[in-house]
This record gives structure tokens, sequence and C-alpha cells, in this order.
């Protein structure tokens, strides 16, 4: 078994509510007590929907969140340990990809200058030969070199993410946190830039952590999936076991609510009651025994939370699973 | 008997300089009573625009120009004078939008906003219209229907405010919900909650719905026809199943080479290569010619009719549209 790339043990991490108003308004419980790992090459898919925490886990993971508790160890060494010089350089080879790309661009500066100035900051290259790298990148995620005189605003959605891609790879990262890199875009320039995804991590052997909400798209690009609700993870294994005989209730009720493409292959869909409860009041017991459905659903489920266990080929968190 | 049929309708904007920009081009299509018709496209193909239209709430820089005809049970409602107009809009022809947050009145409690929805469309006492406020929110779905009813809308979760606003939309009993991508801003499993409830909707009151949509997957199982827009036309349309089973448009198929799926198989998804571009620059002839696999000379230079290329199934091509007619 290889090192992982990226550890995580026991992150949590809650917020205090900004404004006087809420001064006395509980903790958003955003993350309670996750662990996860990614091996160098590899990608991990994190799902969830809005207020699952998973966004929060890739910022954590890349420290621009300071956890509440918990460690976070990058090619063997603890986050929390390194001095701001070490952090700099560790943060060169985790980049990350945002949903917007335009507001992760200056507008000011032309997308040249942009993807040059990580080259710049770590010394990657001798100043004469920055702008041929800045070319290189514009055509590997397939951009005409030309456009590097160019602002962000002259450029597509998808156009827009390509430079954000082009930046993120000039420090030559070895892990990427994507942060729903492909939920803004037309369908037809999704499937581009997640293949140009899949592409430059065959070529660069890079390793992902996917976030999503999106199952069907981290079907496509993961390795091992982790399904969040409500700041856990509920279910995590090999993506297309998981995916294809999902076991925590939750999860099956993730995957058989992704619209099918096929109108006789609509199969029983299962209709989750209710919404998730409030991240500043999560259930004492699993996160999701208020809308569960269950066969076996009983009081254990609301006064004990479920820890992961093995079952089979992957971990579910469930009293009644395994 | 067609509840709407929409023909030829074109929307311009007015362009900055002295030129108008064309971003409706020519579309027509019919709704029949209880039918639930899906109009698909990317962003910036029309079709949010062809729903506003149809009620006449187009931005003020747009406009319907003359040879469009929407006609509504009989009634073309582009010749309407605005006070006609509301005797349609809101009332028999009702439209949700994708945020919920923005159409909500943010200070008023949600029964009193479906409360003057009623009033505004029928007489009723205010204890008869808060009464039918909460049968309604009952119908849409919203547990404990008799307290939610005094809620401000910062109060309720996002799925929640959409059933508000399709509550407001059936307040009058409308024929017809246009229903612009109702579910785009919802988490999956409360998506599918919202277009389960659409459907029972559709049955239970006999109503038809326009569903606007950039996703194709999510109509596969509701609608029961679809039509395809793109760069401001129908490029075909179809009974749902034909079109899923059969696609015929070569931007239609790119489509679904496009989609994401569950299943097994390559990771690599076939794109539709290039960029969708904008109403001011859109190609010549067939406007999908620059991104399209099987094009040929023709295609850049003449528009492509819509015709039938089978059973109630048409396709704008001159591709595919001649294999068909061979």
């Amino acid at each position: 078994m290889t090192t992982p790339l990226v550890e995580v043990r026991d992150l949590v991490k809650h917020y205090r509510p900004a404004g006087w108003f809420n001064r006395n308004a509980p903790s958003i419980r955003a993350v309670e007590g996750v662990s996860l790992e990614v091996a160098p090459g590899e990608t991990l898919g994190l799902v969830g929907e809005s207020g699952s925490g998973k966004s929060t886990v890739g910022r954590a993971v890349l420290r621009l969140e300071v956890p509440t508790g918990g460690t976070i160890r990058f090619e063997g060494r603890d986050l929390a340990d390194l001095s701001p010089a070490e952090l700099r350089a560790t943060r060169r080879r985790m980049q990350v990809i945002f949903q917007d790309p335009f507001g992760s661009l200056n507008p000011r500066r032309t997308i040249g200058a942009s993807i040059a100035e990580g080259i710049e900051i770590h010394g990657l290259a001798p100043a004469a030969e920055i702008p041929a790298r800045v070319d290189a990148l514009l055509e590997e995620v397939g951009l005409d070199r030309n456009y590097r005189h160019r602002y962000p605003h002259e450029f597509s959605g998808g156009q827009q993410q390509r430079i954000g891609i082009a930046r993120a790879l000039a420090v030559e990262p070895a892990f990427i946190v994507c942060d729903e890199p492909v939920s803004a875009l037309d369908v037809s320039i999704q499937a581009q830039v997640l293949n140009l995804l899949l592409d430059l991590r065959e070529r660069h052997g890079l390793a992902y952590l996917f976030i999503a909400h999106d199952l069907a798209i981290v079907r496509r690009i993961a390795d091992r999936v982790a399904v969040m609700y409500l700041g856990t993870i509920v279910e995590t294994g090999p993506a297309r076991t998981v995916i294809s005989d999902p076991r925590h209730p939750y999860t099956r009720a993730l995957v058989s609510a992704v619209p099918h493409p096929d109108p006789d292959r609509q199969g029983d869909r299962i209709v989750l009651e209710g919404e998730p409860p409030s991240p500043s009041a999560p259930p004492p017991g699993c996160p999701f025994a208020p809308r569960c459905f269950h066969s076996q659903r009983d009081r254990r489920c609301d006064q004990e939370r479920p820890l992961l266990r093995m079952v089979e080929d992957r971990q579910v968190a469930c009293h009644h699973e395994g | 008997m067609t509840l709407l049929d929409v023909h030829d309708l074109h929307v311009a904007f007015d362009g900055s300089g002295h030129q108008a920009v064309t971003a409706v081009d020519g579309v027509s299509f019919g709704v029949g009573r209880g039918e639930l018709v899906a109009l698909v496209g990317e962003s910036g193909c029309g079709k949010s625009l062809t729903g506003l239209a149809i009620l006449g709430l187009l931005p003020e820089t747009a406009r319907t120009l003359d040879q469009s005809k929407v006609v509504f049970d009989g009634t073309d409602l582009t010749t309407l004078a605005p006070a006609a107009m509301r005797r349609y809009r809101g009332a028999r022809i009702a439209m949700i939008f994708q945020d919920p947050v923005a159409s909500l009145n943010p200070v008023m409690r949600v029964g009193a906003q479906i409360s003057e929805a009623i009033r505004a469309h029928g007489r009723a006492t205010r204890q008869e219209a808060r009464a039918r406020a909460i049968a309604l929110l009952a119908e849409v779905g919203i547990a404990d229907p008799a307290s939610r009813v005094d809620a401000y809308p910062h109060q309720l979760s996002g799925g929640m405010r959409q059933r508000v606003m399709i509550a407001i939309a059936l307040a009058a009993e409308p024929e017809l919900l246009i229903a612009d991508e109702p579910t785009t801003a919802l988490d999956v499993t409360v998506q599918a909650q919202i277009l389960e409830l659409l459907d029972t909707l559709r049955a239970s009151r006999g109503m038809a719905v326009l569903l606007v949509t950039h996703d194709l997957a999510i109509v596969a199982s509701r609608a029961d026809r679809v039509l395809v827009m793109y760069a401001g036309r129908i490029v075909e349309s179809a009974a749902t199943r034909d079109l899923f089973h059969a696609p015929r448009h070569p931007y239609t198929r790119g489509l679904f080479g496009s989609l994401p799926t569950l299943a097994d198989g390559s990771a690599r998804l076939a794109p539709i290569p290039g960029i969708v571009p904008p109403p001011d620059r859109w190609p010549s002839g067939c406007r999908f010619h620059p991104r399209c696999p099987v094009g040929v000379d023709r295609c850049r230079r003449d528009v492509p009719p819509l015709v039938d290329i089978g059973p109630r199934h048409t396709a704008a091509c001159w591709v595919t549209g001649a294999e068909a007619n061979r």
C-alpha cells in the first residue's frame, strides 16, 4: 500500500454564525469527524447535497480554512505543523479549481499574466522561458496561444474554466481540489471540460479530490467515492460498486434521484420525504434517521450515531447494513 | 385539441448599435390540454425568452416581432391590450422560475402571498382565501400547512419556497403552467420531489405544463414531447420516447453524447466541439454547422427547414432530413 498523498483524520469544522444578532445562535456543525485518503494519481469523488459539508472539507484540505479539530497530512506532513514558508511551498503542490472561474481570475490582468503568476512566484522557470510555458499551458487546455493577451471577460464560461485549469497546472501540482468544476457549464461544454480533466490526470499523474453534487459526473471520473450527509461520510468505497449497488439508505435515495436519460429505464424511484436538517441542530443519532425509510429503522437510529464499518468492498455508516 | 399554439415566434433585442439582435427566430409549436411538453436547450438558445414571450413578460429591451402569433384557447395573445392580457397572465397561464427567492416578497408571509393571488383572480373573503391557501400548501406537499402558512420565505428551505411558488401559480387554477428551470437551483433529491409534484398536478388538475430546461435527463421520465432548441430555432421535436431512442438532429445526438450517466463504460464522454454561439454571432445557414460532425457544403449557406422525418417527429437538418425522405 502506497503512502497516501492526502490524509484527513477526524476532521471537524464548526462555524460561529457572524453578526451581533447571532451572538447566541448555535454553531454550524459543517463537518463532524470526516476521515479520507487520496493516493497519488487517484481521484476521490466527494458527493453530497448543499449543506453536506463537502466544500468545507475541500477548503480545509487546502488549509483555506483552519479546522476546529482533526489533522490533515499532505505527503506525510501535518499541515498544522508547517511554518508559513513551508505551507507556501506545499501549496504549490496542491491546487484548486472552482465552480466559478471568473471569480478566481483577476479581471484587470491578461490571462497570460494570470497563468504566469504562479510560475513566477514559485520560481519554476527563468523569466525568459515563461512566455513559452504559458503558450504550452494554453495549448494543453485547448486554447489558442494568442489568447494570452486577452482579459477574462472576453471568454465564455467553458473557456474561463480552461484558463482556471491552466493556472492550476502552471505550478506543477500533484493534487487538485476540483470544487464543482463543471456544474455551471452547459452540458456540451461540461463534457469537454470533464474529458480535459481526464486527459490531464493521465498525462501528469494528478490526484483529484472531485467535489460534486452530480453523481453521474462523479461516476465518470472518480476511482472511489465518499458520500456526505450533514457533515459526515455515510458511505465510501469504489465508485463503480457504490453507485451500482448502494447500501446506505441515503446513497440509495441519491442514486435513484439521478434522472436517467432513457424513458424506458426509469426503475423505482425513491422520493425522499422532507429535506436535510439544519447543520446547527443535527439529530442526536444517525443524521439521516429523520428521513430514513430503511425497513429495520428503530429507536437506536435516533439515539446512537452509527460509525463507518466495512461492508464487503466499502464502508457504510448504518446500524442495519452489514 | 391544442391549448396553446405558438406560431412563427420572433423575439428581438434592441441592439446597442443600429441593428436589432434576433434571439428567437421563428419558433412554432403547440401544447395540448394536460400535456407536458419540454423545451430543451443550452444557454442563449432562446428557450426562456420563448416562455416569457408567451406571457408578454419580455424584458424592456426585447420585443415580439409582428409575424409572431401566440394563440391560447383561440385568442392571439400578442394582439391583446395590457388590461385584457391580465385575464390570461397569472389566471389561465401561470409561470414559475428557477429562483423562488427573487419571486417571493421577503417581508410578507407566504399565506398572504398565496391569498393575494387567489383574491386577484377571483372573489373570496380573507377567511376563504386563507383556507384555500392552506389547502394549496397541502396540495403542493408542504407538511403542516396550517402553521407554515404564517411563515416568511426566509424561514423555508429552497425546495419549500419552490413549492410555495407552485401554490401561488395554482391559485387561479391555470390551464397552462410554464415552468422555467424550476429545479435547477435545487438539490437532486429535492429536484426529484418537485418533478414528481409537477407530474402529479398535471394528472390531478389536467393542467398542461411547458417545462423549460437545459437538462435533457430530467425530461425523459416526465415529458410527453420534447422540443430541442439551438441558437433561436427548434431543431428537432418528437415524442419523448422517439427522441431518446432515435435522436436525428446532430445537435440532439451531441447532447446525448455529452450527457454523463451512472452506467458502466468509458469514462470519456463524446462532447460537441466548440462553443454555443451568442445571438449576435450566429453563423449563416444551419447555425449548428461549425460544430457539426456530418455537415455538408449546403449547411453553410442555406437554413434547413423543420421537416417531418417520421410520425410526429421533425428535424431541421439537410443531412438527416434528406436521409429520412430518400
